[in-house]
């Protein structure tokens, strides 16, 4: 992590750049990470969108964006950013953009969008070098559809397509791991909760040339469903208790910026599973130990790999 | 001014030189391939200063040309049948977004089953997207469409991006002698891209494909949409009016070979009508009143200049390179539905034939004629026919003899 900018949240921008009074359901934990991404990246900005909630961000005739947007479709946002680099490129090179004209091109879909449909065009992107950001706001889950589960649902939890006794069985895939393997520019888990760690992220990144790609995490109340006044929490919890690692990837290394506490010290991950209707079904009628120890096992081999 | 002989594709590639595409999104598929091979030679050897990014599919490439079109750049890519299908819901959605650009599709039948030949099944699944279509049926006739296509697209009352369709194989491959248009009166043909209001740049934020909360708002831009599509029908005019004054080649909307006096016309698009031409000739000499209609533009189509070359004829044989299953011909569909409102109007014979490339015989022209004077005659059109001879039916049921017996070995094996 580079020195400088962002100390403490005091440090954080006070005037924002993204618009209040979207149709974005109350407690929306995608739109706490967006709102700092658009404060750091300033409004010289490009945003390339996929299907996805955040679709709804501009309803014509507004947006609240300071900057352009262009919604694409699912599987090609990042083949949309592509064309957007290249022109501006060319535009500049021929002199018919000046290059304080120039734009920073974000790519912006959900988790849904980027774990599958659009992961072949995102590969081929990071593959070509693209100069471009990259943000997946991770609900884990087909959000803006009434949440069925997606390659990034966690284990067991319900949603809409897994109402089982013990919901979704198969596990969340490891979509960091799969962009690193491309040798991007720089890699990033964030989370709007943790606004300081996500601002030196972005602020870290936003000038390297080539992909910069962030997961945000992103918690739902809608297809969580919890409060959304506790959508924060959540993201917090899911940090402490180390279901979410923050951790970023840049020239080959991997390095966690927030570690959990060790094992033992550190929050069982019931205590974020818990504030979860998701999860209901391991808490009630009766405690199911099988799979709540199955989970905080997997979280304890993680954090016993991280060095 | 120079001549060379080049095919089909090259003549394609030789259109974006010259319209100086500044940006070509591709990825390759057969029989297309070769105008972005030919491109990026150029561009290897410093030929020609343009940009080609190579995506992973053609719904990626078709993504990449619409962005960077409505970024501001003129730009051009090319592709064929599967990938115009893989690309199609990117193809309805960058019609949308009013950003023109030239796509080339070198048609080929669909699959299954699969064939590298041509029919167009492909070109004709993006009708009703937005897109413009020319058709064409010589190599300088695709050189020239690409230059004409740029003209119409970018013209401040169209806004729309534009397919040029050649045959696979047929056109792609075929070498004509072609005249390469100076490029210097391409210039002037076609000044540098305007992309006006629609262009990203900081300072001046635009929101392109955005959501639109119910029908009234999305009627309203649909139908926005399709009105400029018409307006191309009189831009066209317009624009080869003065090719031919520059380059002294005339290109209607609507081509009409020898159909002054005739009573029976073909009605067909595409290469295999300059197998219609030397049969109209053929018969012309022996004293039959015989002409040829093609459509170049298919959309918008040529309505009105349709009704008027077909004023006064007594029959049209309508070719379908194309089958809508469960339907018919597509042109067929679309001629009867022009033609609809006419008094005296002649009477329509619907053929298919030429599906995945299976050619058009000289015979097959003049039985088409034959069949076409005896429903005026009557005054009964029969139904549909499939151009299909009796020897190739002994050859199909020759195969498929083989594969019952290739299948009864495999199961044997088992």
């Amino acid at each position: 992590m580079k020195e400088g900018g962002f100390k403490s949240i005091k440090d954080l921008p006070s005037t924002h750049m993204l618009g209040p009074g979207t149709p974005i359901c109350a407690g929306c934990g995608a739109l706490e990470g967006i709102k700092i991404f658009c404060d750091i990246l300033g409004e010289k900005t490009v945003f390339v969108n996929a299907a996805g909630c955040m679709t709804l961000l501009t309803v014509y005739p507004f947006t609240p964006f300071k900057g352009s947007w262009i919604y694409t479709a699912m599987a090609s946002a990042p083949a949309g950013a592509q064309g957007v680099r290249d022109a501006l490129d060319l535009l500049i090179r021929n002199g018919r953009l000046r290059p304080d004209e120039d734009l920073k091109v974000v790519v912006l879909t959900g988790d849904g969008t980027a774990y599958g449909m659009g992961l072949s065009s995102t590969s081929a992107a990071i593959y070509r070098g693209l100069d471009f950001i990259y943000i997946c706001y991770d609900n884990e889950g087909y959000g803006n559809t009434g949440y069925q589960f997606s390659a990034a649902t966690p284990h067991a939890a319900r949603t809409a397509t897994s109402k089982g006794p013990e919901g979704y069985q198969r596990y969340k895939k490891d979509l960091f791991s799969i962009w690193a393997a491309h040798k991007p520019a720089y890699v990033a888990t964030v989370a709007g909760a943790e606004p300081l760690d996500l601002a030196r992220k972005i602020e870290q990144a936003k000038d390297l040339k080539g992909s910069k790609l962030f997961i945000a995490f992103s918690p739902c109340p809608t297809g969580w469903h919890f409060e959304p006044a506790k959508a924060i929490e959540v993201g917090k919890l899911a940090v402490k208790t180390g279901v979410w690692p923050l951790k970023e990837y840049m020239d080959g290394k991997i390095v966690h910026t927030k570690v959990p506490l060790s094992k033992g010290k550190r929050l069982p991950v019931e205590e974020y599973l818990k504030l979860q209707g998701r999860f209901a079904h391991l808490f009630s009628p009766t405690r199911n130990e099988k799979v709540l120890e199955k989970i905080q096992t997997g979280v304890d081999a993680y954090w016993e790999g991280v060095v | 001014m120079t001549r060379k002989l080049i095919t089909g594709n090259g003549a394609a590639a030789w259109g974006a030189r010259l319209a100086r595409a500044e940006y070509i999104p591709a990825f390759p598929i057969t029989p297309q391939t070769e105008i972005i091979e030919t491109l990026a030679q150029w561009i290897d050897e410093g030929q020609i200063d343009s940009r080609m990014t190579t995506l992973e599919s053609e719904h990626s490439m078709i993504t990449t040309a619409g962005a960077a079109a409505t970024t501001g750049v003129r730009t051009f890519a090319a592709t064929s049948s599967q990938g115009l299908l893989y690309g199609m819901e990117m193809i309805y959605t960058v019609a949308g977004w009013r950003a023109p650009f030239v796509l080339v599709n070198v048609s080929r039948a669909l699959s299954a089953p699969v064939t590298l030949e041509p029919d167009h099944n492909d070109v004709l699944a993006a009708r009703d997207s937005g897109f413009l279509q020319i058709h064409c049926a010589t190599c300088q006739e695709v050189l020239d469409s690409v230059l004409l296509a740029y003209r119409l697209g970018e013209d401040e009352k169209v806004r729309l991006p534009v397919i040029v369709n050649l045959d696979g194989f047929y056109l792609s491959f075929t070498r004509e002698p072609v005249e390469i248009p100076d490029d210097k009166k391409v210039d002037q043909f076609l000044p540098p891209y305007d992309p006006g209001e629609t262009r990203f740049r900081a300072g001046d934020p635009i929101s392109q494909g955005v959501i639109v909360l119910g029908g009234s708002q999305y009627s309203y831009f649909r139908y926005e949409t399709h009105l400029a599509s018409l307006n191309a029908l009189e831009v066209f005019e317009e624009a080869s009016k003065e090719f031919e004054e520059l380059f002294g080649r005339s290109y209607r909307a609507v081509e009409e070979y020898r159909t002054e006096d005739a009573e029976v016309i073909f009605f067909m698009m595409g290469s295999f009508a300059t197998k219609a031409k030397d049969a109209v000739d053929r018969l012309r000499s022996v004293g039959r009143k015989v002409g040829l209609l093609r459509p170049r533009l298919i959309r918008p189509f040529p309505i009105e200049a349709i009704i008027s070359a077909v004023a006064g004829k007594k029959g049209i044989a309508v070719i379908d390179q194309n089958l809508s299953l469960g339907k018919g011909g597509i042109l067929y569909t679309e001629l009867a539905s022009a033609l609809y409102s006419m008094t005296d109007k002649p009477v329509l014979v619907s053929f298919i034939g030429g599906l995945g490339g299976r050619d058009i015989t000289r015979e097959e022209f003049y039985e088409m004629v034959a069949v076409t004077m005896k429903a005026i005659e009557t005054g009964k059109a029969p139904p549909p026919r499939l151009l299909y001879s009796k020897e190739e039916l002994m050859q199909m049921k020759g195969l498929q003899s083989i594969a019952r017996v290739e299948q009864r070995k495999g199961r044997g094996k088992r």
